[in-house]
Formats: C-alpha cells, sequence, structure tokens
C-alpha cells in the first residue's frame, strides 16, 4: 500500500528559502514526520527538521502543514487526500535557522522571566499533602509539551514582532495559571503578574491556542479566562472603585500593560487610577478604544486602594459627607441605561463574523 | 592553529554532558554546591528522552501500602536484575529514592494523589507493592519539566544576585559533544558543535559528568529517539573509561507494532497494571505458560485468582502478565515463532473488553490519545498489536557506585543514569530508571562538585587534540567519495536486530562482530552532503562511529556470557548459571578495539544477603556462596542465642 505522493517543504535560511517540490514513497499509516525521514535518507539528506521522541509526547516536530501549525509526528497521511499536495513549511513567528527549524529562543526567555514556583516556607519535603481535585487543574496545564504551536499560531505575536517584549503568549499564560492555581505556591500575586508583565490583556480570546493544542488542554476557557476574570473582580473592587470614585477623581490614570519590564511584578494597590469598564473612566484614549468594540487589551488603569485613615477606615460621616443621601455606588457620572459601547459584553457569535 | 583559536571557549567546574532526568538533577546538585555548571543538550532544553517515561518513579514512601520500605525495593530491584546487580547502587537507590521524589515536590511537581492527600503509588511489574509515584502516564514529563523549572529559578536566583541568568548554571541547547579532552588521566574539557550553526565549541572544566542516555537508534525497533546514539558510553570508552553489563539490552515487551507510524511505541506497563492482558492469535490469555520456576511463588495460576488481584492483591497472586519485563518479551516473542501471533508480527493487548471506556479513558489518558490521534487506534474498542521494542540498555559506564565517578584510568568524568551501569544488573524494573535518575544524577553532580573543589591546578586543554577534534568532525563533510550516513544506519540498525536481538545465538553473534567491522570500514569513510548548518546527516554521520563501537560492546560481550539472564536471553544456553553471577563484562578500549575481560561482582554485605530467603538464593547462587550464607545465618543464630 505505498504510492508517491507531492510533498512541498520550505527549503532555506534567514537569508531567505523558497518551497521545492519532491516526490515521495508513502506507506499506509505513516505520519508527515515518516514522510521527512523518507526524504532524509533519499532526496534530501540535510533537510533540517527537529524531531524526537515521534510519539506526540515531546513537541520537538512543530511545522505548518498546509498554513495549519502541528506536529508533524501527529499528522497522519490519511487525513490528506490521495492526490492533496502536502506543503510544509517552518513556524512563522519565530526565525528561521534552517528549512523547518526555527529559532524559538523567545520561548525559552520568557520562560525564564516567569517567576518560579515558590515553595510554602513552613512545609517540610515529605510533608506536602494536597487532595486529587485540587491538583488536576494546575496538572491539566502541566501536560503541556512546550511543543509552542499556541504561541506561533497566536496573532499578537504571529505578525507583530513588536509585541514581542510585552507579550509572552499563551504557554506563558496557563504556566501563570498553574501556579496560580497550585495548592501550595507561596506566591499570591501570580494573576497580577501574567496582566502586569506578561502581556496578559493582548489576548482576546480568540482560542487560536486552544485549537492548535496537541494535548488539548484548554488553554482560553480553563487558563487564560479565569486569570483575566480574577484580575478583572479584584480591580472591579466596588469599595476600592467608590473610594477612589470620591477622593481621587480626577488623577491621571495609570496603565499598566506597558509598565517598565524591570521592577517589581506586583502593581500594589498603592499605585493610584481609576478603573472602570463601565463607563466611568476618565482615560480617554481607553475610552476611544472601548468604542472600537470589545477589546480585551486595551489598557486599563490601575485600581485604587481606598484612602483610609489610621483606623484603617474610610473618613466618611454624614456630617462630612457633601450630599444628603448615600452616594451611587456607581459613581456620580454614571447615568442608566448605559450607554451600550461602554459595556464589555461578547456576543456568543461574534467570533462568527469576522 | 587558526582552526582552534577562532573556536569558542568557555570555563566551567562542572560540564554536564546529557539534559535528561540524569543530566538536570546533575546540574541542579553541581549549582547548589557553588559550581559554575554547563548543561549540555542534545535537542532542546526539556525534550530530553526522560519524557517518554510513563508509568511512574519507584520510591517506598509506603504511602498505598504502608508494608513497603527501602528493603522491600532493594530486594525486588536485585530480584528483577536476577542478582546480578550492583548491590550497593540497588542499595543507595532504594534507600534515596524517597527523599528524591519528595524533593521534586518542593521544584512545583505535582504528582496524582492518594485520598490522604500523599503521593500516590502504583503497581509495577515486579514490586511487590504498589510503588510508583505518577502522574497519570506522563511522568517522566512531569519529572523533566520540573527539572527544567527548578534549573530556572536557580537561574532566576542568579539573576538577582549576579544579573545574569546564566552566572553560575548555563544551558547549551542543540549542542553535541564528540571529544573528551583529557590532560594526562584527567578530564581537561569536552569538544563540540552547535547543531544549529554547526560551529565549533571547547568546555574546559576539570570535572564531567556523562547523562547521556543509552543506545537504542542501533535497533531498528526501538522505543528510542534519535538523540539516543551511545554517546556517553562511546565518550567513557574513548577517555579511558570502562564499560559493564553491555550484553544486557531490555526489549520493552509491549511496544506498538501495528500501524507504522507508531512502531516501537511503547504501551505502558500501566495498562497491564491497570486490567489489560495479552492474548495470541487463537484468543489465550497465554502468559500463564511462561511463568519461570524462580517466580512461580509471587503469581497467580488461573485467570480468576489473577482477575482477584487487581481489587484484593492481599490475598491473591499477581497475574503473570505482570511478570519482569525480559520475561514477557520472552514470552511474547515465543508465541510469535510458534505461529501464534497477530498480522503485523506481535500479540494481541487487550484493555477494551476488560474495562470500560470511561475508566480506561480515566487511568491511561494519554495512551488512549496517543493512539487515537497518531494511529487513530481506539484502545477503548480494540486491542492492540504489540510485541517487544529496544527500550534500555542496562550496561554502561561503570562507576563507583557512592560517587558515580568512572572506573578505569580516567578521573573527572562522572556518570549517571541511563549511561552508568551495574544498577539494574541484568534487567531493570519498571520505575527504577526515574528514580535511578535523581538518585544517581544528584551523587554523580555533588561528587563532580567536590572532585573540582579537591583540585590544586586545572588541567589544561591540549590543542593538538583540539586541532585533532575539528579534523575528525569536519571529515564526513569534507569526503564526499563515501556512503549516505542513512544508508550506514540501516544497515548498522539490520545487523544488530537481526543478530544480536532478543533472542541471540552464537554464529549470529560471531557473524555480527565480523559484519560490524566491516561497517567500521564504511563509517570510517562515510561522507555528508551539506554544510555546517544544521545539518542532519552531518550528525548523524559523526553519532555513527559512537554507535558502531558501543554495538561491538554489546556483541562482544553477548558472545562471550554462555547463559541466559535478564536482558540476554542466548537459544544454545537457554538457563541461568549461577556461576555467571559472579562474573561482570568488563569493556575497554585499547587502541580503536574493544577488549573484553571478566571481572568479579562485588560480594554483598551480611546484612543485605541476610534480607533473602535462602530459598530464593539458591535459584542464583553458586553451592560455595550458599555455603557462605548457611555459615552467616548460624552466625547471627548464635549471636542471637547469647
Amino acid at each position: 500500500m505505498s504510492a508517491k505522493r507531492q510533498f512541498r517543504i520550505w527549503r532555506g535560511d534567514e537569508s531567505g528559502g523558497d518551497l521545492q517540490d519532491y516526490m515521495v514513497e508513502v506507506n499506509e499509516g505513516e505520519v508527515v514526520l515518516d514522510v521527512i525521514h523518507r526524504l532524509q535518507a533519499t532526496d534530501a539528506p540535510d533537510l533540517a527538521c527537529r524531531w524526537n521522541c515521534k510519539a506526540g509526547k515531546c513537541g520537538s516536530c512543530s511545522m505548518e502543514i498546509n498554513g495549519k501549525p502541528r506536529l508533524g509526528c501527529m499528522t497522519r497521511m490519511s487525513t490528506f487526500g490521495d492526490d492533496e499536495t502536502v506543503t510544509v513549511t517552518p513556524l512563522r513567528t519565530f526565525p528561521v535557522i534552517r528549512d523547518l527549524v526555527t529559532d524559538v529562543s523567545f520561548n525559552y526567555e520568557k520562560a525564564r522571566e516567569t517567576p518560579a514556583f515558590a515553595p510554602p516556607a513552613d512545609v517540610a519535603p515529605g510533608d506536602y499533602r494536597m487532595q486529587q481535585v485540587d491538583v488536576e487543574r494546575s496538572q491539566e496545564f502541566r501536560k503541556c509539551i512546550e511543543c509552542f504551536l499556541c504561541q506561533t499560531v497566536c496573532h499578537v505575536i504571529r505578525d507583530h514582532e513588536e509585541n514581542k517584549q510585552a507579550f509572552s503568549g499563551p504557554r506563558y499564560f496557563i504556566r501563570a495559571a498553574e501556579l496560580d492555581m497550585h495548592p501550595l505556591d507561596a506566591r499570591t500575586d501570580r494573576k497580577e503578574y501574567a496582566q502586569a508583565e506578561q502581556g496578559l490583556g493582548f489576548c482576546n480570546i480568540t482560542k487560536c491556542c486552544t485549537e492548535v493544542c496537541p494535548e488539548h488542554i484548554k488553554i482560553t476557557d480553563n487558563g487564560i479566562i479565569p486569570m483575566k476574570e480574577r484580575v478583572v473582580d479584584r480591580r472591579y473592587d466596588p469599595l476600592v472603585w467608590l473610594g477612589s470614585k470620591i477622593f481621587r477623581r480626577g488623577e491621571t490614570p495609570q496603565t499598566s500593560v506597558t509598565t517598565a519590564r524591570q521592577g517589581s511584578a506586583t502593581p500594589g494597590s498603592a499605585r493610584g487610577g481609576v478603573h472602570s469598564h463601565a463607563g466611568g473612566s476618565h482615560d480617554s484614549r481607553a475610552e476611544a478604544q472601548a468604542q472600537s468594540g470589545v477589546n480585551w487589551h486595551r489598557e486599563v488603569p490601575h485600581p485604587t486602594a481606598p484612602a483610609v485613615d489610621d483606623r484603617g477606615k474610610l473618613p466618611l460621616t454624614e456630617l462630612t459627607f457633601d450630599r444628603a443621601a448615600a452616594p451611587s455606588p456607581f459613581g456620580d457620572d454614571v447615568t442608566f441605561p448605559l450607554p451600550p459601547e461602554h459595556l464589555n459584553f461578547a456576543h456568543p457569535e461574534q467570533d462568527n463574523k469576522h | 592553529m587558526t582552526t582552534t583559536t577562532r573556536i569558542e571557549r568557555h570555563h566551567y567546574d562542572v560540564v554536564v554532558i546529557g539534559a535528561g532526568g540524569a543530566g538536570l538533577r546533575a546540574a541542579i546538585e553541581a549549582r547548589l554546591a557553588g559550581k559554575k555548571t554547563a548543561i549540555i543538550s542534545k535537542s532542546l532544553f526539556g525534550k530530553a528522552h526522560t519524557v517518554m517515561a510513563e508509568g511512574g518513579a519507584a520510591a517506598a514512601m509506603g504511602n498505598v501500602n504502608s508494608r513497603d520500605n527501602w528493603q522491600v525495593h532493594f530486594r525486588d530491584t536485585m530480584r528483577g536484575g536476577k542478582f546480578l546487580n550492583n548491590f550497593r547502587m540497588a542499595e543507595l537507590h532504594a534507600k534515596e529514592s524517597p527523599q528524591r521524589i519528595w524533593e521534586l515536590e518542593t521544584y512545583g511537581a505535582l504528582f496524582d494523589r492518594t485520598k490522604d492527600g500523599k503521593i500516590s503509588q502504583r503497581n509495577f511489574g515486579g514490586h511487590e507493592y504498589p510503588r510508583l509515584a505518577h502522574v497519570g502516564d506522563r511522568t517522566g514529563l512531569e519529572l523533566i519539566r520540573t527539572l527544567q523549572q527548578k534549573i530556572v529559578s536557580l537561574q532566576q536566583e542568579d539573576q538577582r544576585e549576579f544579573g545574569s541568568y546564566d552566572a553560575r548554571i548555563r544551558v547549551f541547547s542543540e549542542t553535541t559533544i564528540t571529544e573528551l579532552l583529557l590532560d594526562g588521566d584527567r578530564v581537561a574539557g569536552a569538544f563540540g558543535y552547535y547543531r544549529e550553526s554547526g560551529e565549533f565549541i571547547l568546555f574546559e572544566a576539570p570535572a564531567v559528568v556523562l547523562a547521556t542516555g543509552g543506545v537504542g537508534r542501533s535497533y531498528k525497533v526501538t522505543s528510542n529517539s534519535w538523540e539516543y546514539t551511545g554517546d556517553g558510553h562511546a565518550l567513557a570508552l574513548r577517555a579511558g573509561a570502562t564499560l559493564i553489563n553491555m550484553e544486557f539490552l531490555q526489549f520493552h515487551p509491549t511496544g506498538m507494532v501495528w500501524p507504522p507510524s507508531v512502531k516501537g511505541i511503547l504501551v505502558t506497563e500501566s495498562v497491564r497494571g491497570d486490567g489489560g492482558v495479552l492474548k495470541n492469535s487463537e484468543g489465550k490469555r497465554f502468559m500463564f505458560d511462561y511463568v519461570p520456576d524462580v517466580f512461580r511463588k509471587q503469581y497467580a495460576e488461573t485467570e480468576e485468582e489473577a482477575d482477584r488481584w487487581y481489587t484484593d492483591p492481599d490475598n491473591n497472586r499477581r497475574p503473570p502478565e505482570l511478570l519482569p519485563r525480559d520475561e514477557v518479551a520472552r514470552a511474547i516473542n515465543s508465541e510469535v515463532k510458534a505461529g501464534r501471533g497477530s498480522p503485523a508480527g506481535g500479540v494481541f493487548l487487550d484493555i477494551a473488553s476488560r474495562r470500560s471506556a470511561d475508566e480506561i479513558r480515566r487511568r491511561l489518558p494519554s495512551m488512549y490519545h496517543q493512539f487515537k490521534e497518531l494511529a487513530d487506534v481506539d484502545i477503548t474498542a480494540e486491542p492492540m498489536e504489540v510485541g517487544p521494542t529496544c527500550h534500555y540498555v542496562m550496561g554502561g559506564v561503570e562507576v563507583d557506585p557512592d560517587s558515580g565517578a568512572a572506573f578505569g584510568h580516567v578521573r573527572g568524568l562522572f556518570a549517571a543514569g541511563e549511561v552508568s551501569g551495574g544498577m539494574h544488573g541484568s534487567n531493570r524494573l519498571g520505575g527504577n530508571s526515574l528514580s535511578d535518575l535523581l538518585v544517581f544524577g544528584k551523587r554523580a553532580g555533588g561528587h563532580a562538585a567536590s572532585y573540582a573543589d579537591g583540585l590544586t591546578t586545572r588541567p589544561k586543554v591540549a590543542v593538538h587534540e583540539v586541532e585533532a577534534a575539528v579534523e575528525t568532525a569536519l571529515a564526513p563533510l569534507q569526503r564526499d567519495t563515501g556512503e549516505s550516513p542513512y544508508t550506514l544506519q540501516q544497515d548498522l540498525q539490520a545487523v544488530m536486530g537481526d543478530l544480536v536481538g532478543i533472542i541471540r545465538r552464537e554464529g549470529e553473534l560471531a557473524d555480527a562482530l565480523v559484519r560490524l567491522a566491516e561497517l567500521r570500514e564504511r563509517v570510517a569513510k562515510v561522507s555528508a552532503a551539506g554544510g555546517r548548518r544544521y545539518n542532519p546527516g552531518w550528525h548523524l554521520a559523526l553519532d555513527l562511529r559512537n554507535m558502531l563501537v558501543v554495538s561491538e560492546c554489546t556483541a562482544k560481550a553477548a558472545l562471550e556470557r554462555q547463559e541466559s539472564r535478564g536482558g540476554h536471553t542466548r537459544e544454545d544456553y537457554p538457563a541461568m548459571e549461577p556461576k555467571w553471577r559472579q562474573v561482570n563484562l568488563v569493556c575497554a578500549l585499547d587502541g580503536d578495539t574493544v577488549q573484553l575481560t571478566r571481572k568479579p561482582l562485588p560480594k554483598m554485605r551480611p546484612e543485605l544477603i541476610g534480607l533473602f530467603d535462602r530459598a530464593e538464593l539458591a535459584k542464583y547462587l553458586t553451592d560455595e556462596e550458599l555455603a557462605d550464607f548457611d555459615a552467616l545465618v548460624a552466625d547471627a543464630g548464635e549471636a542471637d542465642n547469647r
């Protein structure tokens, strides 16, 4: 059951290259990587291609097959039509070294910037106790084989070299999520770190990463969205917001996504700023961004801690307050119904439109 | 001279060659000891073959069965290795593996849990109690990722302290070492090339830890990746170290044989531990016919008893599907040879008819996905076709058990993990590999660091050695008259698979040596097309000579050992011979020929041999050894009476 099949493989290096045609024997039950190995042993002995386990466990043989990021060892030839040409190209997001091999060092740099697991100070080795149900959430993310398909498919960096500095990519969002959900991790600022230093805000949840993940990790639903939601929860604490409304009105908000790379990874509540998704923001840029529809990665101002007095309470009494009644919890400048363009609502069918 | 002055040079205290479990653990230890450490990885960081380990890491933590302890683990290991193990290594391994596993949790590992929140442990072939710490069936990945992330965390510490991630520990990914450089009998450095650019690189370092894994790429059907070309074995030989037990190769009994996209890929033993059974083409559960006498007492005799064991292991004996790997591999081989095999030349492994689809998916998730996606085989619906696949080499660098320092006439060379020999004797138990990596990786790294500390002068790299290494490395590119490295590799695989495979015969082994000698001539003239930049043909051409010399060791030792034991089966000498148990076969290099010598095994300490029943020892020991044992027991008895 073998037949000659048409392959087009990108050959070249950083100075350029092109697709070359090969006619190569394909047998029943083979995968694309088998065919590449046959090419190496016959027509193209110096064809560069990474691979290791050939079992979908190491994540080395990432390539783009007919334009889709995939693992060569997990793409069965039977998924193509009998006379379909199979086009194999290197990962587009990373610089080419040679043929199908790209320079993926971007990922290792981002890995190094992500703060490591912080062991609990007072638990000795051997005394770690965790319930299966609690470790399972993190275990899902630890299935990651670091094939970097999610990184290459992510449009934030796929064609935007300029975003690479500020954006770690889905692989490292789920690393942050994994540590955030680790029952014994001693750090408590994983979410804030992801938002402030990893560029979580750039992600607008198109779920491309989930779609290409060979391990079927629900990167967006189980990793990114919970991280985003909880960042929003914390920022949207009404009391925090109320305090800032009353006492810091008009102060210039600070943005988080573009904070300097060096320095603390904890955007503390000490930093000033006003936050609102509901229309109370005084940040005209954010307002303008909101006008253009749902835009998850617009720059969101930092929350402001309430200005409390020595006793830890708001310096607020009926006597010193300038109104006759309790203020609107939404702020005086917010009127109802809210203008629709200020709502951060994603219609379920929205993604289908484009 | 001009060629060598332009080579990139680095100075390190400890260079670890290999970035799998053993290499990373060794590097962590050397860095924790304050040494400037380099990790050389043939692949990208985190892709090492360790990720393939599925079952788990054996450690007698006693979380699931509290009767487990290091003595039981030690006994199982010695029994599995047919008493050929270096007893001291087996002892250290059994004693220290729990700490090494617990330590991983402090690095962030997340093992599966028991109900009371401890690390869960699973049953595995050859282990008396549930002993394997695991994460579903991707334990190797968890181990490598955990160690990788620990290294990152050490680099972050260094970044804070020194302003550079690479200040004290640096990973050289996609870098291959082709030569160790010596100053007299001391290691002075390592020479190699970046795979990406083809540029050469020279490490000057007084201590080198080999952690390069195994030799499986010399075989046609193998679960091993391209990296497994016996680099560390060959580097050690050329540096003057010795190899032991090279005749013992483990053929994993259940590798997929069909379809070709997954040929050689392992079906983890947990499939059998969780209820899977082996059947021949007649539908017979044949393993009951293959229980050897030495194991008769521990294994069930009827299907009913075997089936009860899964739920009530205390009152029933184990199913024979869980015999040690060599026994299962031989049984499958016999069935196939007797014409009762599957269409593709294996047997059927059936879990589909024994467990519900839900349970299979839950207990063996990555196994299920792997076959669904790689081969469109649904293991919950149909049996798998499996057969023996070359999986692991028990033999390796002969080392001092406590420090991992290589024997022979070289100093400053250490080895850990699959590349070292002795720990597993003639056959490795499943799960003992991951814990071996951790226990001896740590030891080798620590001892390499203290060796470097103890030196008063640093050994120097000689310029002419570097020049020679450059010349050797470039030779295949400069020749265009030789054969393709791919052809040579296929021929080597054919020789090893057909003549030095799972069942061996004297005539075939002698034939293999003749053919290997011919191949040696051809490999010396190999030529690689293309340039230096990421050229897999050139890389393979350079690996071939390592594969060749290691294959010669295996063939020579296999011819010499006239008995069958563990991973070495001789059709012409089918029985285990107590006299041979006292002998290790040691390979050394004289010029470029492999020299084989016999060396007696170290004698087990009284308190360790006392852990075994006399009846069991009688199967392995010579009469003289048994007399010694009896005297020992009598002495102990008298001492008790006094």
